[in-house]
């Protein structure tokens, strides 16, 4: 990542994992992975199930444990600690998970009370605190109920306040989001931006919906097969996405995916004869409003069509992805032109 | 049915009370914890310790393969050494005891074990102890199946009591085999057999009520 790891809430440092198979080998879950979450940050890894991301967010609170390199926590080491050392780090690290884990024996108050019952806060103590929890995730009506009454999006609020409850530094989602239906998904992701920007805590996710990081992380990893294959700020990475599998989680959340008259006539070579080349234009920043394609026609005489095509935020950066096609024999030359301007371009193919 | 039999069907009947509830309380005092420690030392679980396990295990199912009638007089000498006799109502209660405490161990072990593993790692996550984690998730989340094989041990007592009549116990059981069976008389036979019937279905009712009351799992159970 590119700041410091000094400044880092949680850093990762050559930490692998490796479980033991009954024949004696053993299966690597994670390998070589160095990260480091910047402090105030929310950072979102994303990757496919059995990528290992969520191996890797449960080493932050030691419900797993490194069996390489090193998890530290606001300078703790967590896969060294034990008993109550480890209780101690842990209820500095908050966590919810995608089904919510709450007890159904409990109301929505004893739920967010129990950490602090756990943590041995004095009883008078704790019903002011809940009580504030409660406020600030909007569920004073349902202190009182109990979770079979809730809806999911109510459920993951109280999961959000009881993971405050004990003021951790940082908090752990566990897909979060990925049980709720797209609104509800919305204002969780806007209560937990919120949670980041007024108390300042830093916040891990893992997800494998890219919209989950275009829409709050400030910071971004995608794991594949145990190891990060990139990381850094999502506007960068998702901008100037380097690898191949960072390119398909994008091309599900950027809107613009090839027309699948277009995809089936792909060809990866350029084929002999006249052909077009198919390219994908992504433009961030100020470049984003610039009408690049009609000076493309009017300065080189070269004129492209649209295939697909959108513009969103990536945080507070505009972002926008654009595919098109153009006469194959000229495409060289309209590539460095946009490149020139500030866009990146890449051929995606060529169809006859 | 003559006057004279009400006395001693009411003095069966609260023998029987008596041996099932005092059973029953002892047998949950020691199957609870038991259970609990069944479900939780198994391999990989909170207080993993597979081998103490597997030994607990086998005397678990060693005292259940026992058929209860063989319990009673095997174990004569320990009940005189527990109550200071080995006949009598007393004396019943101890194999009554015996055979709760293995029984309502595998009934709550099922219940603990039954607890969605999501909410223990909820717990763990907030720092919690093994035994935090056992008092305040997992026997409150299993309060309702515990319940329920609660009733199912009690039933299940209310038959065994009836055996024990072998060591002089005393109860219902042991007066439908004297009056109604040796002295032939159907009518107390009869009454003996109407009296288990309502006593089940009483206990059975009261404990499916008391399970509902304390299941949250469903909104329907809200009182209002």
């Amino acid at each position: 990542m590119s700041s410091t790891t000094k400044d880092a809430a949680i850093l990762f440092e050559g930490v692998g994992k490796s479980f033991p198979k009954g024949d004696g080998t053993r299966v690597t879950a994670l390998s070589g992975i160095d990260l480091a979450v910047p402090q105030g940050s929310i950072t979102g890894i994303i990757g496919r199930s059995g990528a290992g991301k969520s191996t890797l967010l449960r080493m932050v609170n030691g419900l797993e444990r490194p069996t390489e390199g090193r998890v530290t926590v606001a300078g703790r080491d967590v896969g060294t600690a034990r008993g109550s050392a480890l209780r101690h780090i842990r209820r500095d690290v908050g966590m919810i998970f995608q089904h919510f884990n709450l007890l159904a024996s409990r109301t929505v108050r004893d739920n967010v009370a129990l950490p602090l019952e756990v943590a041995g806060t004095p009883r008078a103590k704790i019903r002011p605190r809940v009580d504030e929890l409660i406020e600030q995730v909007g569920l004073q009506a349902l202190a009182d109920r109990y979770p079979a009454e809730l809806s999911g999006g109510q459920k993951q609020r109280v999961g959000i306040a009881r993971a405050l409850a004990t003021d951790p530094k940082v908090l752990l989602s566990d897909e979060a989001t990925s049980a709720l239906d797209p609104e509800t998904t919305q204002t969780v992701l806007e209560l937990l931006a919120r949670i980041n920007r007024d108390l300042g805590l830093t916040i891990l996710l893992i997800t494998h919906e890219m919209a989950v990081l275009r829409d709050i992380a400030s910071h971004m990893a995608v794991i594949e097969g145990g190891s990060i294959v990139e990381a850094g700020e999502t506007h960068k990475v998702f901008t100037r996405p380097a690898h191949a599998t960072t390119r398909s989680f994008l091309s599900g959340v950027t809107g613009a995916t090839l027309p699948a008259f277009i995809a089936d006539r792909l060809l990866s070579e350029r084929p002999d004869g006249p052909s077009e080349a198919v390219i994908r234009v992504t433009f961030a920043g100020d470049h984003a409003t610039d009408p690049m394609l009609s000076l493309l026609a009017t300065e080189l005489g070269i004129s492209a069509n649209i295939l697909a095509g959108a513009i969103e935020e990536v945080g507070t950066h505009p972002f926008g992805n654009l595919l098109i096609s153009l006469e194959a024999a000229r495409a060289d030359e309209a590539r460095a032109y946009l490149e020139r301007h500030g866009l990146l371009t890449e051929v995606l193919g060529h169809v006859r | 049915m003559s006057a004279n039999l009400i006395p001693i069907l009411w003095d069966a009947t609260l023998q029987t009370l008596y041996m099932v509830a005092l059973s029953a309380i002892l047998g949950t005092i020691g199957g609870l914890p038991l259970g609990v420690y069944l479900a939780t030392s198994q391999r990989g679980e909170l207080l993993s310790s597979p081998w103490v396990n597997w030994a607990l295990g086998l005397v678990v199912n060693a005292t259940r393969s026992v058929p209860f009638i063989i319990l009673v007089v095997a174990i004569i000498p320990f009940t005189r050494m527990m109550v200071g006799t080995s006949i009598g109502t007393d004396a019943a209660i101890v194999p009554l005891t015996i055979a709760a405490i293995p029984f309502i161990a595998r009934l709550v072990e099922n219940a603990i074990r039954e607890v969605d593993a999501g909410l223990i790692e909820a717990a763990r996550a907030m720092g919690a102890t093994p035994f935090q984690i056992i008092r305040k998730v997992l026997i409150p989340e299993a309060l309702p199946a515990i319940t329920l094989g609660l009733t199912l041990a009690v039933v299940s007592l209310i038959g065994y009591s009836a055996m024990v009549g072998a060591v002089g116990g005393q109860g219902l059981g042991d007066l439908g085999i004297r009056y109604g069976y040796q002295r032939f008389m159907p009518e107390v036979m009869l009454a003996v057999v109407v009296i288990l019937i309502v006593l089940v279905q009483l206990v059975q009712s009261l404990g499916e009520r008391v399970a509902a009351r304390v299941d949250r799992r469903a909104a329907r159970n809200r009182g209002h």
